[in-house]
């Protein structure tokens, strides 16, 4: 049976995903920082696709976005770093972006530009599941996964999310924008029991995850969990040179995760 | 107009937002899909607007800009008289009512110019809700006043300095914390933008000026305008003047966008004239964006223009022909303000001024027996030192 690249990064054991935002401070950079994810063991790597106006990001990836931008990142080079990745790499590969760069881009070449370039899935955060319908079907014609969110406020929505949930089903911990929170307030082990239990692909959970303590308590609930801020942080402070220390915060966090059963 | 299930106007409009907020702005559909055809709730609302806001906002014949410009008899609908000194309080009354019976307890909003921020401030000080206001830095700096207007009124004021710190980094804000806290809070959105049911609660609430203003048309002229002309940034107070025209044929719906420098310079505020159609804010319409679909910087001399979009009703009105679109300068905007100042004794807020200098081009093409209405969105003294300054006088505020 054929299994997707993001499908076989749940075979052994509870994943870690790991977020940059490409092209922060250069996509040469970005390319370093995604082989040291992966030989930490990061077992899928979401890119972030700059966008002038990020409304569900906290302070950390804004200013990553506008890192980026001013840097000259567009949609093109993205595609860049996933095409350079590929070459080297089997290791998943998601893109986060807002709808706007991909509809001015146009759905169509937009995701033939992915399956070309190597993308596996895509992560919308301003396209619920009522307005998803035209992407989702030009991504699957691509063999791309359209993965949907939901947050605690979707109590009564996840059933019909995970019914048509693509590649692996992405939880959101905490009510507002990503970002480091010193604690996960939400009860997040009742929407992602709701979540499994309704959901034929993988669970994986995010935002405000930053210590190993609590990457591991949610891997106890999910199938997978997500981290972006507090690697982005790492990379905001020490710019170009932050390579070796990206590896030992993934290794650190992936070693959290995959001892959780 | 618009397709109730999904919140369109024609392929404009939509739900463009994370799933965190999309089980509130449901509820919010639900409860504004209950309210506007609540009898005691319009009775509370109707009281509000006449009592409080001093509505009906009179249609006022411009008997010496008629004669000075030849052609068509021009009366201007003056909002500039109602309550906090503009058409926003019209949206925000019906608004906060709202939240209210939706048993929020607290507002946010964001705020250009501060025009919005300061009729939020006001409606949340007279309904008892906890108000807090996003503005860019730029703007609390450019408008001080206004930011100091709204914390006597009981409200908190922060200053964005994310992207451009103006308006549209004052909505992405509102927006982050109206994620934050979705469980007490509504977000008052002040034009007709944003995700569904925004456009349509803001446009009804608005459309009294256009109920109104027809009334008292037919009153006065016997017959319908040839033409109504406001200014258009998200697109409030035009939705509110076209609304109850856009079946009138005969009558030409006119939006005056902030051109600026000039549509051909990179410092303009125009979607529909130099905008693409995009995805931002929780809806489809027309932006001004980059070739790599970024939104664009924007800029207008008036902080409530200086927004990167238009609400999704005038971008459909816009491509069916129903209304036509035209670009208005700074200089003209300026020029028209100073105009009316000295012509008709009135100190408009420079948005209005936009309209008013679009008429000054176009008031000829029309007939003696013919009248048009022109929407003055708002009061001038907010704007008088900072067009002091575009003249090169120096005053302190």
């Amino acid at each position: 049976m054929f299994m997707s690249r993001i499908q076989k990064a749940f075979e052994g054991g509870k994943a870690f995903i790991g977020f940059l935002t490409g092209g922060d401070p250069s996509i040469d950079k970005s390319l370093e920082f995604i082989f040291e994810m992966e030989r930490a063991g990061a077992d899928i790597i979401e890119i972030g696709v700059p966008f002038s106006d990020p409304i569900a990001e906290g302070e950390v990836i804004q200013a990553a976005n506008i890192r980026a931008l001013s840097g000259g990142a567009t949609v093109r080079g993205i595609f860049e770093l996933v095409r350079r990745t590929r070459q080297k790499s089997e290791v998943p590969l998601v893109l986060l972006t807002y709808l706007n760069p991909v509809y001015h881009y146009g759905y169509g070449e937009f995701f033939a530009e992915c399956e070309l370039s190597g993308v596996d899935g895509i992560i919308i955060p301003d396209l619920p599941f009522e307005e998803s319908g035209e992407v989702g079907e030009e991504a699957a014609k691509r063999g791309v996964d359209l993965i949907s969110l939901v947050a605690p406020t979707s109590e009564e929505r996840v059933e019909m999310i995970a019914k048509r949930a693509k590649g692996f089903l992405y939880v959101v911990s905490s009510m507002g924008v990503t970002g480091v929170r010193s604690e996960i307030v939400t009860d997040v082990g009742a929407i992602t029991a709701l979540a499994k239990a309704a959901s034929e692909v993988p669970v994986a959970v995010g935002f405000g995850i930053n210590t190993p303590e609590q990457a591991a308590e949610l891997a106890k609930c999910a199938d997978g969990v997500i981290v972006g801020s507090a690697i982005v942080r790492i990379i905001a402070e020490h710019g170009g040179n932050a390579g070796e220390r990206v590896y030992g915060y993934v290794k650190s966090m992936k070693e959290a995760v995959g001892a959780v059963r | 107009m618009a397709d109730e299930t999904r919140g369109r106007f024609g392929e404009y409009g939509g739900q463009y937002i994370p799933e965190t907020l999309m089980n509130e702005v449901h509820a919010l559909e639900r409860a504004y899909n209950f309210y506007k055809d609540d009898a005691a709730f319009n009775g509370e609302l109707g009281a509000l607007l006449r009592d409080y806001a001093g509505r009906p906002s009179l249609l006022y014949f411009a008997g010496k800009m008629t004669a000075d410009l030849g052609g068509a008899r021009i009366y201007l609908k003056r909002e500039d008289l109602n309550h906090t000194g503009s058409h926003k309080i019209n949206n925000v009354l019906g608004q906060c009512l709202l939240a209210k019976k939706m048993g929020k307890t607290r507002v946010i909003a964001e705020t250009g110019a501060g025009q919005h921020g300061v009729a939020t401030a006001t409606a949340a000080a007279l309904l008892g809700l906890e108000c807090e206001i996003f503005m860019g830095k730029e703007d609390t700096e450019r408008q001080s006043l206004n930011v100091y207007r709204m914390e006597l009124l009981g409200s908190k004021v922060v200053a964005v300095t994310s992207g451009t710190m103006t308006l549209k980094d004052a909505v992405n804000e509102t927006m982050r914390e109206w994620t934050r806290r979705v469980h007490d809070t509504h977000y008052v959105l002040g034009s007709v933008m944003g995700p569904h049911p925004f456009p349509q609660i803001v446009g009804d609430f608005q459309s009294v000026i256009s109920r109104e203003a027809r009334e008292q048309i037919l009153e006065r002229e016997g017959r319908l305008p040839s033409a109504v002309l406001a200014c258009v940034g998200g697109g409030s107070n035009a939705m509110g003047m076209f609304r109850c025209f856009i079946g009138d044929k005969g009558v030409r719906l006119i939006g005056c966008e902030a051109a600026g420098k000039g549509i051909d310079t990179s410092e303009h505020a125009a979607a529909i004239a130099r905008g693409e159609k995009g995805v931002f804010h929780g809806m489809k319409s027309y932006f001004c964006q980059d070739e790599n679909g970024q939104i664009a910087p924007v800029y207008s001399i008036s902080a409530g223009l200086d927004y990167p979009g238009i609400g999704p009703e005038h971008a459909y009105l816009n491509d069916i022909g129903r209304a036509e679109y035209v670009p208005v300068t700074d200089d003209e905007a300026v020029s028209a303000f100073e105009y009316l100042a000295r012509t008709e004794g009135i100190i408009s807020a420079i948005e209005s001024a936009h309209a008013v200098a679009h008429i000054r081009k176009i008031a000829k093409e029309f007939r003696p027996d013919e009248s048009v209405i022109i929407c003055l969105s708002g009061r001038g003294d907010k704007d008088v030192a900072a067009i002091a300054r575009y003249r090169g006088v120096n005053v302190h505020e």
